[in-house]
């Protein structure tokens, strides 16, 4: 296991790679889910709205 | 006879894919399934090459950031030529669709573009003695990214979204010129970078147990564009429609549909549907 880690010396090298390309996907994934659900909140806001005007306002 | 009836069904699915009513639930559907088959890839490749794969008689343990930095660097450039084709789209029949399709892939090109670079230079420091030199191959790939961050600055600083649309793509299309730039740099220039061991065309020049988590590496970085691409497109979307009539239908799909004992929609009908 320990010589696994160690990378035949590239341990540095070889884990910074992927953990960086680790990193740059998980933004890539996280990003988007965010913003969705940012954008749902205000339209789900905006459309309760909406439902009020339609109905008991004198 | 009415247009209907005269439309084929590969027609009538490409003009429903330009629909967001449509588009929207169908990508939505579509997430899990993309979701799993990036595991199912990527999974068996980190294993095999990470552990399985022997090293490299010359290079060692280090050959191994290959798994990362060629399938980013490839998609970099698979990615672009997507939007190009989508810039097309976007031009001649004037689809937002194929607009939205470019700007959400936009982020997307340029991380990987970055992972590319930056993999590269942990690559090229232990092997070159150098985390970068100005040759070729890596500089057409910082143009590229540097394409593609325009594209998506260009996008923001235009106020009307289909002018804004307009614009990148005619961008997208005009750097297109990098790509052929980028794939012969190798050729063309005297560079530093290694020549193509994969996409010869008599034989790879790569062992068997090296190549095969490679293409399973590659397999796995297309189908997480494929995932993020969807998911981004579908924030874009919603994000741009909150006023428009399929949005407001989403919102009163969702509250009405059937709750679970633990009060959440059972289907959640707003995140995949």
């Amino acid at each position: 296991m320990t010589e696994f880690l160690n990378m035949g010396g590239y341990a540095f090298y070889v884990w910074s790679a992927f953990g960086f390309s680790a990193l740059v996907m998980a933004i890539l994934f996280i990003q988007p889910i965010v913003q969705h659900r940012q954008a749902w909140r205000e339209a789900e806001a905006l459309h309760d709205d909406d439902a009020d005007n339609l109905g008991e306002r004198p | 006879m009415t247009e209907k009836r005269t439309m084929s069904p590969l027609l009538k699915w490409f003009y429903r894919l330009g629909a967001p009513v449509w588009f929207y639930p169908f990508a939505g559907r579509l997430l899990p399934w993309l979701g799993a088959l990036f595991l199912l890839l990527l999974l068996p490749g980190l294993y095999l090459g990470l552990w399985h794969a022997p090293a490299d008689y010359q290079q060692g343990d280090s050959f191994r950031i290959m798994y990362v930095h060629v399938p980013a660097a490839w998609l970099s450039m698979f990615v672009y030529f997507a939007m190009a084709v989508s810039a097309v789209v976007a031009l001649v029949w004037r689809l937002r669709m194929a607009e939205i399709m470019i700007l959400s892939s936009a982020p997307i090109g340029a991380g990987f573009a970055l992972i590319a670079l930056v993999t590269g230079a942990l690559w090229g420091k232990p092997m070159w003695g150098a985390w970068w030199v100005w040759d070729a191959r890596l500089t057409s790939e910082l143009i590229l990214l540097f394409i593609y961050l325009g594209i998506i600055a260009l996008y923001n600083a235009i106020e009307d979204r289909r002018s804004a649309g307009r614009a990148m793509s005619l961008l997208t299309l005009v750097g297109v010129v990098n790509l052929p730039i980028i794939h012969y740099s190798v050729v063309w220039w005297n560079t530093l970078h290694q020549g193509a061991t994969v996409s010869k065309f008599d034989t790879p020049s790569i062992h068997i147990d090296m190549l095969i988590p490679l293409l399973l590496m590659a397999a796995a970085f297309k189908v997480f564009y494929g995932w993020t691409l969807l998911l981004k497109m579908r924030a874009n979307l919603l994000e741009q429609d909150l006023h428009n009539g399929w949005v407001k239908e989403r919102i009163y799909a969702s509250k009405t549909a059937p709750k679970n004992s633990t009060g959440r929609v059972a289907d959640k009908g707003h995140q995949y549907d």
